[in-house]
């Protein structure tokens, strides 16, 4: 049994303090940027749960496409350099791997865009 | 400037703002742009109230020159835009040193709405959203067509020179993002090239227009990024996902289509732009909104603006890569 809060648990204490204590005493800008907290504190929830794993896909993937080996971020920075030299084909491996980067970035960033669910219908 | 002050000036002014204008009333700052303050007021005179609105920049401010036009250039596009039958509000009054204000103008209040998720959505304006598109085109035609001594000195801009100016930006935040890479080298290898440059409006969005319930598209407002280029700039723009808020089914700001958007331009005596041109300027329209996305955050990072908003921004780029990667996968 856990005897000490998650990190889970401690945002949604601040989260569930702002909205039902905090924010209704602000008003005008004080008031949104209330909301933008919120929202701040839901994106590094929803990071907390899902950037691992994504991240262990990502760099699987980019191993197979680049036929290297190296971290996460080793990797996406050789794919940026291989992108601008023009060594990497815009093929359809390339795109397959971006969607799934994409999607997953979106998914924190801001699980309710539109334009998320417009790629999804595609995945 | 003190809003006390600015309202004294103001009112000193207020004679020449509206007939027998005395005084000046509910003086309000509407927007904290970073290079222009909106304030609207109201000038009392013995009949009723007159709305007005001042763009004014901020003291200390130095304009970009590469970007953004003088107060006055603006005022004076913004004129000769209406003159071509495009809808701006009325310039009244472009500020002279005397007046104590600044570099400042005053127009006329439009009524209407700006906030796009309501356009998009509030019953109140079901009726007029179906010819918002065609209008957009028409307007967008009117503006393209402008021909007036108030386009000197404008910069010219086009594909190539935008990319250039925000892939420098990109690799200025050290940035590593391989769909902007992407980005930059497919759209680089396809820039259309600029026959004839126009006036194109620069910011021409869903949230820069004012929308009326019952006369439609009302006014064409921020034209501080006005510039000489391709006038598939301004119509890939408004198709912009970013600002269809949540409706993706509706390409053009959230309320149309672009078949009606490109008809109604060429009604208007605009000439055609091809869906592939535009659908071009969409793609280049997601990376640059992605680029300022990043750079808004470095204005948190640096500590120049360290509110939870500016910082918020930065996980905005990754909306604009969503939009941009099919754009790219149609042109592979």
């Amino acid at each position: 049994m856990s005897t000490h809060p998650t990190a889970q648990e401690l945002i949604e204490a601040v989260i569930g303090f702002i909205e039902t204590r905090a924010a209704p005493q602000l008003k005008d800008r004080d008031a949104f940027l209330a909301r933008v907290a919120v929202n701040a504190l839901a994106t590094v929830k929803r990071e907390l749960a899902l950037a691992e794993h994504a991240e262990t896909q990502a760099a699987t993937r980019l191993r197979d496409l680049l036929g290297e080996d190296g971290d996460g971020a080793t990797l996406n920075r050789r794919l940026c350099e291989r992108i601008r030299s023009g060594d990497q084909p815009a093929d359809a491996a390339l795109f397959e791997h971006l969607r799934l980067a994409t999607a997953d970035q979106v998914r924190i960033d801001q699980p309710g865009y539109s334009g998320l669910k417009a790629l999804e219908e595609r995945i | 400037m003190e809003p006390d002050a600015l309202a004294a000036a103001l009112t000193r002014l207020a004679p020449r703002l509206a007939p027998d204008g005395r005084a000046v009333a509910r003086l309000t700052r509407l927007s904290g742009g970073a290079s222009q303050e909106t304030w609207a007021f109201e000038v009392e005179t013995p009949a009723a109230p007159v709305s007005l609105i001042l763009r004014r920049r901020p003291e200390g401010l130095q304009p970009d020159p590469e970007r953004t036009a003088a107060l006055a250039a603006e005022a004076a596009l913004i004129a000769a835009a209406g003159r071509a039958g495009a809808p701006v509000p009325a310039v009244i009054h472009v500020c002279t040193p005397q007046d104590g204000i600044g570099e400042a103008y005053v127009m006329a209040r439009v009524e209407g709405e700006t906030l796009g998720a309501r356009i998009v959505r509030q019953d109140a304006f079901a009726a007029v959203r179906p010819g918002l598109a065609r209008r957009c085109g028409e307007v967008l035609a009117a503006i393209h067509a402008v021909d007036d001594p108030a386009l000197e000195g404008l910069r010219t801009a086009d594909a190539r020179s935008e990319l250039d100016r925000y892939e420098a930006i990109y690799r200025e935040t050290g940035a590593e993002r391989p769909v902007f890479e992407l980005g930059f080298r497919m759209l680089r290898a396809r820039a259309p090239v600029l026959e004839r440059p126009v006036l194109v409006h620069g910011d021409f969005r869903n949230g820069n227009l004012i929308v009326h319930p019952q006369r439609g598209l009302a006014a064409v407002l921020d034209w501080e990024l006005a510039h000489l280029g391709d006038p598939a700039e301004d119509l890939g723009w408004i198709c912009v996902n970013s600002w269809r808020f949540g409706r993706h089914d509706k390409p053009v700001g959230g309320f149309g289509d672009t078949r009606d958007l490109l008809d109604g331009y060429a009604a208007a005596g605009g000439t055609p732009v091809s869906p592939e041109r535009v659908a071009y300027w969409q793609a280049l329209g997601s990376l640059k909104w992605g680029v300022m996305c990043l750079i808004m955050y470095r204005s948190f990072a640096t500590g120049a603006d360290p509110s939870v908003e500016r910082a918020m921004i930065g996980r905005r780029a990754s909306e604009a890569e969503i939009d941009l990667l099919p754009l790219l996968e149609a042109m592979a």
